[in-house]
């Protein structure tokens, strides 16, 4: 899909289409429930549809799991956790990891493709991000298997048992490499839920698990809305709970959970700071904000969504982060020159609009990307607001969106304050050229992760988890393993 | 003749200083053999609310120097070993038998002493670099979480409430303490102690009086950051988990033998930490490995 510029100062060029192909992808007409390493049929009979973003066309029909089915799901996890994986010796248990990750290396472009149909995000960066990190994630885990005792020293390590998860639809596969590979390292048994937009790439990987030889009933997926997280959440059986989404659902499960013995960690909303000095290298700082906010539609938890530039420098940040908008291309995800891709439903379009209509009303200036978009499926053209005040709604609240605000800072404390004001504390991101203020910041800013001088990067050896209302608990590398295992 | 004898006016301990219950009110935890322990202040939603803000504006203490931190609170060691004869006799008049009571206050003295060396330890042992696969610079620390309500038990009114607080405080967070209601007298002069070491005024904060009343306001209030619950009731656990989670606090439910020695460690100090992970690039050219 060729932009068209119409209000930019860049290069006038337009770019051919080079569309990604989807004739060796192998997608079913219909998915059943992933359990016991077997696909079963909902009990109730019911599926529901899934659709490519982009164009609203229809890519499969997904069973819907009810208490029942995850009930049967959560049985076969105990009995694959009490018969066969706790008995199975931990380098066993890493080389079925490392397995599961080698299968997903190789069918990597397939996953990548699905990934971007299902979810509405460039090919680009489900090609160059997400897949890869998901390969790497369960790589990663897999060696920590037979070696947790050096993990938490002076301690036995053993597992939990089963481990219910629930994750969102911005990141679907590599949520469920981020829930499933260290659950699995630790030696506990899974039943996990993805999102009802994006279940495709989660039933690849079943595939891949069943494929691997993994032990049935080691790895469930269930496929649902709500009701089937909560069917997750609130069974008995079920020893941990993790889940990723939204800080409404998190409060909700950590009540539910309340008084139980039911290990819980939470990964949950952020309204991410990034903070730009004056000394900063500032066409490096430009591309941190653009890929800050923009990457992935802006649909990640610890996008930078609130930019804070000193004051002397506001009106050339602002005026080259424009210019820089400009230049980018929203459009078709399969086409690998797509910067921005298709928001991820029709809800959460509405849900961006409504923020954007808001911003307006609250009185903030916006600057929106001038380009065409096409007619069918969810777009959102990038987004700014400028003039925004620290009370505004759009400066307090997630929009998980391609929607960006601005707000100027004259000192250190200052927007260190204006950063911390925030109920969330998932991330930040600090651009100065000096570096003992940047210790000073990503100290004083409370928040999980601090990128200095970057933005949005992630691996598995390296921790990820909020501070205050984004949750608790780490995943990725050593910290992650806490979140599965019992010390003694 | 006999001298007549000075009672003790127990107080609180908010912010460094020794109010009484903004309330007025008070209450006499009586012993087992139905003697009056002293007219204990019976503190409000209010008192809570003001040893919050209090402890809040203390968080500076994170600040200081990992060192600095051990210096103090091995003090706080120091100041109590000077008055164990104190403390024994309270714990005497709250029922503990002598040797108990003196094995108590010693062990409490030690633990002190335990987590004043944990201040400037558990960083290395808790924090990482993290080889990434990409030209940066990647660590982890731990960090303090902030304002931390600490529920004590009622058993074990002294060694309680030290097993508890003292590791929130090791890793440079702040607390407001809801000592034991039935055996509140140690508390009381535990935060004597606190006054004559050097720790910054705020950064523990110890109420007494009805837990049915103090727990819900700190479960309740947004500017508490985690909770360590350290009593056995289940149904105030479980309430006091349900309204915790309106901000995400971090419950923790701690409850040992505090009277083992062994009863001490690093991951309790954990239980009040967060992980800050922090990346920068390395300048690199010609190469894409990060070296580290």
């Amino acid at each position: 899909m060729a932009k068209k510029n119409k209000e930019t100062t860049g290069l006038k060029w337009s770019y051919d289409p080079a569309l990604e192909g989807v004739d060796h992808i192998k997608l079913r007409e219909k998915y059943d429930l992933f359990i016991n390493g077997k696909w079963v049929k909902p009990s109730s009979g019911k599926y529901f549809k899934t659709f490519n973003p982009a164009d609203e066309s229809f890519l499969a029909e997904v069973a819907n799991a009810d208490a029942k089915d995850v009930d049967k799901a959560v049985k076969a996890a105990r009995e694959a956790y009490d018969n066969v994986w706790s008995k199975t010796s931990p380098s066993e248990r890493a080389k079925y990891i490392y397995r599961i990750a080698r299968l997903m290396q190789e069918r990597a472009r397939e996953f990548a493709v699905i990934e971007t149909l299902d979810a509405g995000k460039t090919i680009r960066e489900s090609r160059d991000v997400d897949v890869p990190l998901a390969c790497n994630h369960f790589f990663y885990y897999a060696g920590w298997a037979d070696k947790l005792d050096y993990a938490f020293p002076n301690r036995k390590v053993s597992p939990l048992g089963v481990a219910g998860q629930i994750i969102p639809w911005n990141f679907p596969l590599l949520m469920a490499a981020w829930k499933i590979a260290p659950a699995l390292a630790t030696g506990n048994t899974v039943v996990l839920k993805p999102a009802e937009t994006t279940p495709l790439t989660a039933l690849k990987l079943a595939e891949i698990i069943e494929e691997s030889g993994l032990p049935a009933g080691v790895v469930n997926i269930v496929t649902g809305y709500g009701d089937t997280g909560a069917a997750i959440v609130n069974h008995t059986d079920v020893n941990k709970v993790a889940f990723t989404g939204s800080t409404g659902v998190g409060k909700m499960i950590q009540k539910s959970l309340a008084g139980t013995n039911k290990k819980l960690t939470l990964e949950l909303g952020g309204k991410s700071a990034n903070i730009i000095f004056e000394d900063a290298p500032i066409d490096q700082a430009i591309e941190g904000i653009i890929n800050g906010i923009f990457f992935n539609q802006g649909h990640v938890c610890c996008a930078g969504s609130r930019l804070f530039v000193q004051e002397s420098v506001a009106d050339l940040v602002v005026r080259k982060l424009k210019d820089r908008m400009g230049s980018l291309i929203v459009g078709n995800p399969l086409d690998k020159n797509t910067d921005i891709g298709a928001i991820n439903s029709k809800e959460q379009l509405a849900t961006i609009l409504k923020y954007i209509n808001i911003g307006k009303e609250e009185g903030a200036e916006m600057f929106q990307l001038a380009c065409d978009l096409p007619d069918k499926g969810y777009y959102c053209p990038p987004t700014l607001f400028t003039n925004v005040a620290q009370s505004s709604i759009i400066a307090q609240e997630e929009i998980f969106g391609p929607v960006l605000t601005i707000q100027t800072f004259r000192t250190v404390d200052e927007v260190i304050q204006k950063a911390n004001n925030s109920p969330f504390g998932l991330a930040a991101g600090v651009w100065t050229d000096k570096g003992s203020r940047i210790f000073n910041l990503t100290t004083k800013l409370k928040a999980g992760v601090v990128w200095a001088n970057t933005y949005n990067k992630f691996d598995p050896s390296s921790p990820f988890g909020g501070y205050k209302e984004s949750g608790f608990g780490r995943e990725g590398g050593l910290h992650g393993l806490s979140a599965y295992v019992k010390l003694s | 003749m006999s001298r007549l004898e000075i009672l003790k006016t127990y107080k609180i301990y908010i912010g460094g200083l020794f109010p009484r219950t903004e309330s007025g009110r008070y209450y006499v935890p009586k012993n087992g053999k139905n003697e009056p322990l002293g007219n204990l202040c019976l503190c409000s939603r209010k008192d809570v609310r003001n040893a919050v803000s209090a402890a809040r504006k203390a968080t500076g203490w994170a600040e200081r120097t990992a060192f600095n931190r051990g210096q103090i609170l091995y003090r706080i060691a120091e100041m109590l070993e000077g008055r164990k004869a104190q403390f024994v006799e309270e714990l005497k008049m709250q029922g503990t038998n002598q040797k108990a009571a003196e094995a108590e206050v010693n062990l409490a003295v030690d633990r002190i002493v335990y987590y004043a060396g944990w201040c400037d330890k558990y960083q290395q042992i808790l924090g990482s670099v993290n080889p990434v696969a990409s030209s940066h610079f990647n660590f982890s620390v731990p960090e303090a979480m902030g304002v931390v309500g600490v529920v004590c038990p009622e058993e074990y009114s002294l060694i309680g409430l030290v097993s508890l607080v003292l590791p929130v405080i090791c890793g440079g967070n702040t607390c407001v303490v809801l000592a034991s209601e039935s055996q509140p007298l140690c508390a009381v002069t535990f935060a004597e102690v606190l006054h004559a070491s050097d720790l910054p005024g705020g950064v523990i904060n110890i109420l007494t009086g009805s837990k049915k009343e103090m727990v819900a306001p700190i479960a309740s209030h947004m500017d508490v950051n985690a909770i360590i619950y350290g009593d056995d009731d289940e149904v105030q656990f479980k309430a006091l988990s349900i309204a915790a989670a309106d901000n995400v606090k971090r419950v923790s439910r701690l409850s040992k033998d505090w009277t083992k020695p062994e009863n001490q460690d690093l991951y309790q100090i954990a239980e009040t930490l967060e992980i800050k992970t922090t990346w920068h690039p390395i300048e690199n050219i010609g190469g894409a490995s990060s070296g580290y």
